[in-house]
């Protein structure tokens, strides 16, 4: 009897809400946390790595963020396997809409095509929903750089500083404290590791447990989107004084 | 494939007759396009009006103007209109003029190679409020599209791409586009056998599209 409400993802239970829904939700509040920061002259991601290894191959692994096309990238928070799916359908979705108007698609769209999709398991049924949480950010002419998030539901918003993932409240209120207005891309990337380094377990942080990347405008006016490597987090790590230091006597 | 050429060059043979009795005109300037289609619609040498509107509106700052085969180019027309609308009202913005050309484009080359094309040639004038810059697409029924400064078709293309070539700058004023906009008119009056019923003239800038009062009255003497 316990199960009558929550075997299938299109029946509301009799409080209304649909228990599928709110499992997937669950899910993505245990994955690694993922935050975006809306600065004046662009977009900085940064996320939470789970699955850290030595004998991990970094730069050929991301595992939470990706890019969507020329002008939008994205962070992942949920079931990775599920994110793959939802990523390649959201690249289509603006490669198709390139060869329409040849011009790129508009970031709320694209951010709409992938929530119709989320919502229709919502809806029509399926086994389950897509265990995602997505952070997009992009620009476009017409509404300058974006950010915006997603969740399982399919609802989306639009944010000036967001987070997703395991402590995403306890994030989400240090970004409410020390989010400035018109702050700018340098100052975002600071704030983002600060934050990230008091939500992580561990204190001090290292590349390999965290991914980092920015969408900006390059002198002539060119938007970049960029995943830094390795080596450019930590330098990042240590300008704000979070870098682990490698521990030389105890190897 | 043999089947699909003799299609072309039968729709070819026939647009090179009536249509191209039907004059699109089309210049930029430095924050408006100009776009002018002559209002006689004709069957082979009889005229059936003399007031027609060979433009569509597709939104608030894009105008297309079509000659062809009489039938296909207003259901055309519309069509595209229909689509961009209907992206306007789905995503509360409004698609810029290099898009549309591109969609547009893209609608006549999936037709071209259906069983049946249309035999639409078209100019698409627009004003960008997003760059702020006027724009016009010169397209044809093979889906050529060309962004141009000044562009035509029908006869125009050859009575009137001189006289453009001669004075045409790309920051000209209204008021000296619509100068060059009557010696264009003037030459197809002075010229061509058949009178086309004079031209119907709407400016595209950033207040949108509207009509401006054409007199085509006047008798051009020939030179």
């Amino acid at each position: 009897m316990a199960r009558r409400y929550d075997s299938r993802t299109t029946i509301f239970s009799p409080e209304g809400r649909l228990y599928q829904v709110e499992y997937a939700l669950e899910a993505i509040s245990h994955a690694g946390t993922a935050i975006g920061i809306l600065a004046s002259d662009g977009i900085v991601l940064a996320a939470e790595r789970k699955v850290t290894s030595k004998l991990l191959e970094q730069d050929t692994s991301a595992e939470k963020l990706y890019t969507l096309n020329d002008n939008m990238i994205c962070a992942v928070a949920g079931m990775t396997a599920d994110a793959n799916i939802l990523i390649n359908y959201a690249r289509q979705a603006a490669q198709r809409y390139l060869l329409t108007y040849n011009e790129d698609i508009p970031c709320e769209q694209l951010v709409r095509r992938l929530c119709d999709l989320k919502q229709g398991y919502t809806q029509h049924g399926g086994l389950r929903p897509f265990g995602v949480s997505f952070i997009y950010a992009g620009y476009d002419p017409q509404r300058q750089f974006q950010l915006y998030q997603s969740n399982p539901s399919g609802n989306y918003g639009g944010w000036k500083a967001t987070s997703v993932g395991a402590n995403n409240a306890s994030a989400q209120s240090l970004l409410k404290q020390d989010y400035k207005e018109e702050c700018n891309l340098r100052e975002a990337c600071g704030l983002a590791v600060k934050v990230l380094s008091k939500t992580m377990d561990s204190t001090k942080l290292s590349s390999e447990k965290i991914e980092f990347a920015t969408v900006g405008k390059t002198k002539d006016g060119k938007i970049y989107h960029h995943l830094w490597g390795a080596d450019e987090i930590t330098v990042l790590l240590e300008e704000h004084g979070l870098a682990k230091k490698e521990d030389t006597e105890a190897g | 494939m043999p089947r699909i050429l003799l299609n072309l060059i039968v729709h070819h043979l026939h647009l090179s007759s009536a249509s191209k009795m039907e004059n699109l005109l089309g210049l930029t300037g430095k924050d408006f396009t100009i776009v002018a289609a002559s209002k006689a619609a004709m069957r082979g040498a009889t005229i059936l009006k003399a007031s027609d509107d060979k433009t569509r509106s597709l939104n608030k700052n894009t105008l297309m103007a079509f000659s062809g085969e009489a039938g296909d180019t207003v259901h055309f027309a519309e069509f595209v209109q229909a689509n961009i609308q209907l992206y306007s009202m789905r995503n509360d913005t409004e698609l810029g003029p290099p898009a549309v050309a591109s969609f547009v484009r893209g609608e006549l080359a999936r037709s071209l190679r259906s069983k049946k094309p249309y035999t639409v040639n078209l100019l698409l004038g627009g004003y960008d409020p997003i760059t702020k810059k006027p724009h016009l697409f010169w397209l044809d029924y093979l889906a050529s599209v060309a962004p141009l400064p000044y562009a035509a078709h029908g006869y125009a293309q050859y009575y009137c791409l001189s006289i453009l070539d001669k004075h045409h700058h790309p920051d000209i004023e209204l008021e000296q586009g619509l100068k060059i906009l009557r010696m264009c008119t003037d030459e197809l009056q002075r010229r061509l056998p058949i009178d086309f019923k004079g031209m119907l003239v709407k400016v595209i800038d950033k207040d949108g599209v509207r009509e401006i009062d054409w007199d085509s009255s006047k008798a051009v003497k020939s030179a």
